[in-house]
């Protein structure tokens, strides 16, 4: 297992260029949320040629769905969702800007090829650690499509989000070396 | 015959989606303890680890241990002396699940197929109602996540495909899930009945304990062994890397048509969240 790297959002080039498959990092700073039907928004918005609701350049997008906060609660439970249904529109997010996304599970062979392209990273947190993933953020609020729900685009400031490389901007992939490493014939 | 009004059992189901959204039940603790024991990636030992802290905070703070709080499955094992008045039964259970989903601060995570609009409150529920003798009710309440069922399938096999074809089935979809139903899983297994019937027959048999044995010495032995093989594939928590692809394989069979051999495999991620009463 590799060292601890802590990395303060915005992200730029050299910030996502030294990350490897299987770094664990710290995420600090603003990052937004967006998950199904939010991407499929700001994709429609990017088609029509007009502009995000919110700044992209730098940023991480955070695939999460979280439970409504408890009283008392900043944010509710927020373990992120399965990519693979953002994929059809993270390369278009990423030529605009994006520079890193939160979710679990594999990427097409399309949105690593636009993560080398952009130089941009994939990012897991674990999937179900949606209470202890919850403390890590500090304030949240609704930047766009409130109708949305839980769907709705939130920025977050969070402390310390913890997340493991998984796709690199070198177009390797921790999920087919964890397998390949550990794989009995 | 004994009365029983509804309203009893839409407070019960509503304290049951609260509980079992907040409280990892002990047989799943047990078994992530156990797999730390026994999972060689450091990546692996670390994800385990976060698993337990989370159901640890979820159950002090009485937050949901997963945001996806899953479509509410109800089992209902209902006695057939029981006379149940003061309303319709599906209806207390929705109106159970609303309150539930409410004031546990659940998500909410049902939507029309097209529009994808939002129920609003999860309902509809899943209701399968069984009648048993005596006079009492068992609910069963099982969240069940979307990544994980997403992952699941059924699949008429051909009778010469025997057991071996069965392992090699549920194997490969394991494989095929990848990463994606958040492992280390319990993998559900439906053989027999009909198409329908052996999907819930995969599905009824995640709520077995952990740890648990199969009653059915065959199926058992059966159990171990395509859980050796998952474990071989080197998925690991999270699908990082690792031992600990799947905890258990759990089998519940029944008699299927001669010309048939239906399987469904129910995919169930780690947050494998029950809980009942008997009323």
């Amino acid at each position: 297992m590799t060292e601890l790297i802590r990395l303060k959002t915005p992200l730029a080039d050299k910030d996502v260029e030294k990350l490897k498959i299987g770094d664990r990092v710290m995420i600090s700073g603003v990052i937004y949320t967006g998950r199904d039907a939010a991407h499929k928004r700001l994709f429609d918005l990017l088609k029509e040629g007009k502009e995000l609701p919110f700044d992209i350049q730098g940023q991480i997008i955070y695939y999460v769905g979280p439970t409504p906060a408890k009283p008392g609660q900043v944010f509710g439970s927020a373990g992120p969702t399965t990519s693979y249904r953002m994929d059809a529109y993270a390369p278009t997010l990423m030529e605009k800007g994006l520079k890193g996304m939160i979710g679990k599970g594999m990427r097409s062979d399309a949105v690593k090829e636009a993560m080398k392209k952009y130089r941009a990273v994939y990012f897991a947190a674990t999937g179900g650690a949606g209470a202890l993933l919850a403390k890590k953020v500090k304030k949240a609020e609704v930047v766009a499509y409130e109708d949305l729900g839980p769907e709705a685009i939130r920025r977050l400031e969070v402390e310390n989000l913890p997340v493991i490389v998984i796709n690199d901007v070198n177009g390797n992939d921790l999920y087919i070396e964890g397998e390949r490493t550990y794989r009995q014939e | 015959m004994r009365e029983i009004d509804v309203k009893l059992i839409t407070e019960k189901v509503r304290n049951l989606c609260m509980e079992a959204n907040t409280d990892l039940g002990e047989d799943v603790l047990q078994v992530f303890d156990r797999a730390m024991q026994k999972e060689e990636s450091s990546l692996g030992v670390e994800i385990l680890k976060e698993l337990k802290e989370n159901a640890r905070i979820a159950r002090e703070e009485k937050v949901a241990i997963c945001q996806d709080t899953g479509f509410a499955v109800v089992f209902v094992e209902l006695g057939q002396e029981v006379h149940l008045v003061g309303g319709g039964l599906k209806e207390a259970i929705f109106e159970g699940v609303r309150q539930g989903y409410r004031d546990g601060y659940l998500r909410k995570s049902i939507c029309h197929p097209f529009t994808r609009a939002n129920t609003g409150d999860n309902t509809p529920a899943i209701i399968h109602t069984e009648i048993v003798p005596g006079e009492q009710v068992k609910i069963t309440v099982a969240p069940k996540g979307g990544g994980s069922e997403n992952m699941s399938r059924v699949v008429m096999l051909t009778p010469s495909d025997g057991k071996e074809g069965i392992k090699r089935y549920v194997v490969q979809r394991v494989k095929e899930s990848g990463s994606n139903p958040c492992p280390p899983t319990i993998v559900g297994v439906g053989i027999g009945g009909t198409f329908e019937l052996a999907a819930l027959l995969a599905k009824k048999s995640l709520l077995r304990p952990l740890g648990s044995k199969n009653e059915d010495q065959e199926l058992d032995k059966l159990e171990s062994e395509i859980l050796g093989e998952i474990n071989k594939l080197g998925i690991g928590p999270q699908g990082l890397g690792g031992r600990t692809t799947s905890l258990a394989v759990h089998i519940l069979m029944m008699p299927c048509h001669i010309a048939s051999f239906p399987l469904a495999v129910n995919i169930q991620c780690h947050a494998q969240r029950h809980k009942d009463v008997m009323i």
